[in-house]
């Protein structure tokens, strides 16, 4: 599904990855791990195409095509999603309307026929489950007044409304409590299917207690530098994020 | 690290077409003559042309606002515009059928039929051509009320006592340059009375047109609410594309007799100018309203076009009681400039106001919000809520905020509250993340900005300004 190689980015003039190799296949779940400034929100915000970064070499290649020759949306159109770390306040737009508008413009690119306001509706009530939520929290505007949680566990229902072909989570996991943790990664876990793939960015393994990974990658210094299944995650928590940069000869 | 909140290209103004019509022109310039011009075509009261004069000879000593406007334009040659133009055919009118077609062709083409279909939804249009309305829709029917939706050239043959009463009551023809200018000039607009204890059964509608090359517009309206009536009329403007500016100066007074209440919204589309600045509308308008006795007056208004919008929709708070409200939302993009807001003048005990602005800028255009906000010694309890938000589209726009609070009564209460925020990249991108193309996200985050306006509008009008929100910052950002 998702083919990256030799990935090179900068922000201004500070190169942040420096050549990423990963191969995501349909149906699996990559944990990408590492300490803070490694450079793993930098790799999610890229495949989304966020514009304060600049690719400076490499490739990849989502489903056939060249991932960075496509604008944000598009590749949003053609199933990429990115779940914020930060996720963006837009007041004065109600949840619905926004999702609804989403969704609809992704039909459009599938060329699919727009939902009205009632039958999205139904859509909806379907997905509000995957996080628990009734259906009050969609009159409210998009993240505006929510707290942390409640924000990361909007970006888990804008997922399941718009079930993305890749979806990445982007640190998706700070500021939770336990309980909704427990809530965003069961959502997350529903989520999974044999026909989409799931990459998680996240600093530490708690997360990985609950979306089980299929491989684990550790980032430092904007490069890959030791890949593993599930057990590398416990290593990584028993022995710290030292020990994997030691290794690998990596300053 | 190139920003995709930059490049600037003006969109197409859809409603540029020029409609070829014979006119009745007066010759080019202002003096007593041209009055006496204007005041004769339309066979006139002799007091009013005798006002009208005065209104002349005040002005001739008054000096266009330059100073203190955060506006900036070459002085405009008064002796260079035609004060009247009128269509050919447009003499007397019995009904609609002898309106000319061209005429019903362009209005349709500006979206607004007259006839019956646009009656069934509940509007009545008085639509004005240059200088004179061409035709009322669905006055009978208003009538069996008691209700008056005329014309102001026809409430001054018809109904020349209640004209008289109430003809500058609001807006004195002393009041300002425009203003003077305008009573000195105004050759057509809408005339509205609803009589005491009336509620208005539907939403009267205005719409304005400049045609005519190097014409003025000067109407004006009047509307008066009896005791205990009440009304909401709607006002849309556009004009076609030109490449010299156009002066547009009108006056709206609206009285609200007590327990009366009078909803004014306006939905302003005149051409802009081009992406360099040349052309567009100078909208330079006098709108005022006085509130009696628990009387409530409420302005809303979507500004998307002109060049230059000189504006300040106020309400004098007269009775006791009496509320005035300024709803606004005012967009510049390209080379528009806009100073516009509110006064509200507390002068009863327990009056109250509440000012939403809410300023766009795009391009290079340059928003100023300037309000007055005045609690005279005798408004015991009067209470004032302000909230002015500005948002900047790109790096070349400005935001300005210019309020003036006066308050001489200890137990008076004012709250201010302002806010400027900038459409970031990474509101955008988190747009995008989710499909939505740049247009439809700047559109949508801007029409959230202003919902708190939008809210206001009467929901026909609320669907039009949505629309011209995103025309009008089409482009705004490559």
């Amino acid at each position: 599904m998702l083919e990256i190689r030799g990935l090179r980015a900068s922000a201004g003039d500070n190169e942040i990855l420096r050549g990423i190799d990963l191969t995501v296949n349909a149906g699996e779940v990559h944990a990408i791990m590492g300490p803070n400034g490694s450079g793993k929100s930098t790799l999610a915000q890229v495949l989304a195409g966020h514009p304060a970064y600049e690719v400076t070499g490499g490739q990849v290649t989502y489903l056939g095509q060249d991932l960075l020759e496509m604008e944000p949306e598009i590749r949003a159109q053609a199933g990429v999603f990115l779940a914020f770390q930060y996720p963006v306040e837009i007041p004065g737009v109600s949840n619905a309307y926004f999702l609804r508008a989403a969704y609809n413009e992704i039909r459009r690119a599938r060329g699919l026929d727009e939902l009205d306001p009632m039958d999205f509706l139904d859509v909806l009530e379907e997905k509000l489950k995957v996080v628990e939520w009734g259906p009050e929290i969609m009159s409210r505007a998009v993240n505006s007044g929510f707290s942390g949680g409640e924000k990361k566990r909007n970006e888990i229902l804008q997922m399941a409304v718009l079930e993305p072909k890749l979806a990445v989570l982007d640190e998706t996991d700070s500021g939770l409590d336990i309980d909704a943790l427990r809530i965003v990664a069961s959502g997350v876990n529903r989520l999974r299917r044999p026909d989409n793939a799931t990459i998680v960015v996240t600093h530490y393994q708690r997360l990985l207690n609950y979306i089980v990974p299929d491989h684990v990658h550790v980032l430092s210094g904007g490069r890959i530098v030791k890949s593993g299944g599930k057990e590398l995650a416990l290593e990584l928590e028993a022995r710290g994020y030292d020990w994997v940069e030691d290794t690998a000869g990596v300053a | 690290m190139s920003s995709p909140v930059e490049t600037l290209v003006n969109n197409e103004y859809k409603y540029g077409f020029v409609t070829e019509i014979d006119a009745d022109v007066a010759p080019r310039g202002l003096s007593e003559d041209i009055i006496r011009l204007i005041s004769s075509k339309k066979s006139e009261p002799d007091w009013l042309l005798e006002w009208r004069l005065k209104a002349f000879r005040g002005w001739q000593k008054m000096a266009e606002p330059h100073s203190w406007p955060n506006i900036h334009y070459e002085p405009i040659d008064y002796q260079d515009i035609i004060y009247y133009s009128a269509p050919k055919t447009a003499k007397p009118l019995g009904s609609l059928d002898e309106v000319d077609p061209k005429l019903l062709e362009t209005y349709a083409k500006l979206g607004i039929p007259l006839h019956e279909q646009k009656v069934l939804a509940g509007v009545a249009v008085d639509a004005i051509f240059d200088s004179v309305s061409v035709g009322t829709s669905y006055k009978a029917r208003l009538m069996e009320q008691g209700i008056i939706f005329c014309s102001f050239g026809e409430a001054v043959r018809e109904h020349p006592d209640l004209v008289r009463t109430w003809l500058g009551s609001v807006v004195p023809s002393s009041d300002n340059f425009f203003a003077a200018l305008n009573a000195a000039v105004f050759s057509d607009g809408s005339f509205v009375y609803i009589p005491k204890g009336v509620k208005c059964p539907m939403e009267l509608s205005t719409y304005f047109r400049i045609n005519s090359a190097g014409t003025g517009q000067f109407e004006r309206t009047l509307i008066v609410a009896d005791e205990g009536a009440s009304v909401s009329y709607l006002e849309g403007c556009t004009a076609p594309k030109r490449d010299t500016n156009q002066l547009h100066a009108a006056v709206v007074e609206l009285v609200a007799l007590d327990n009366a209440s009078i909803k004014y919204s306006t939905v302003q589309n005149w051409y802009a100018g081009d992406e360099r600045g040349v052309g567009g509308i100078y909208n330079f308008v006098t709108k005022r309203g006085k509130a009696q006795t628990n009387a409530k007056i409420s302005w809303t208004q979507v500004e998307t076009g002109s060049a230059i919008t000189w504006k300040y929709p106020s309400v004098i708070l007269q009775g006791d009681n009496s509320v005035g409200e300024f709803y606004s939302v005012a967009v510049v993009n390209g080379r528009q400039q806009a100073d516009t807001g509110t006064k509200m003048i507390h002068i009863g005990k327990n009056t109250r106001s509440t000012i939403v602005s809410k300023g766009i800028s795009a391009g290079q255009g340059q928003n100023s919000y300037r309000g007055q906000v005045r609690m005279l010694p005798k408004a015991a309890g009067a209470r004032n809520y302000t909230q002015c938000d500005s948002m900047l589209i790109g790096n070349r726009c400005g935001a300005h905020t210019f309020p003036y609070i006066d308050v001489q009564n200890p137990t008076a209460s004012l709250e201010h509250e302002a806010s400027t925020s900038k459409i970031g990249e990474d509101q955008l991108f988190y747009c995008k993340q989710r499909g939505l193309s740049t247009e439809n996200a700047i559109s949508m985050i801007v029409n959230g900005f202003c919902k708190e306006v939008f809210k206001e509008l009467p929901m026909e009008f609320a669907v039009e300004a949505q629309k011209l929100l995103g025309v009008s910052l089409e482009g705004s950002v490559g």
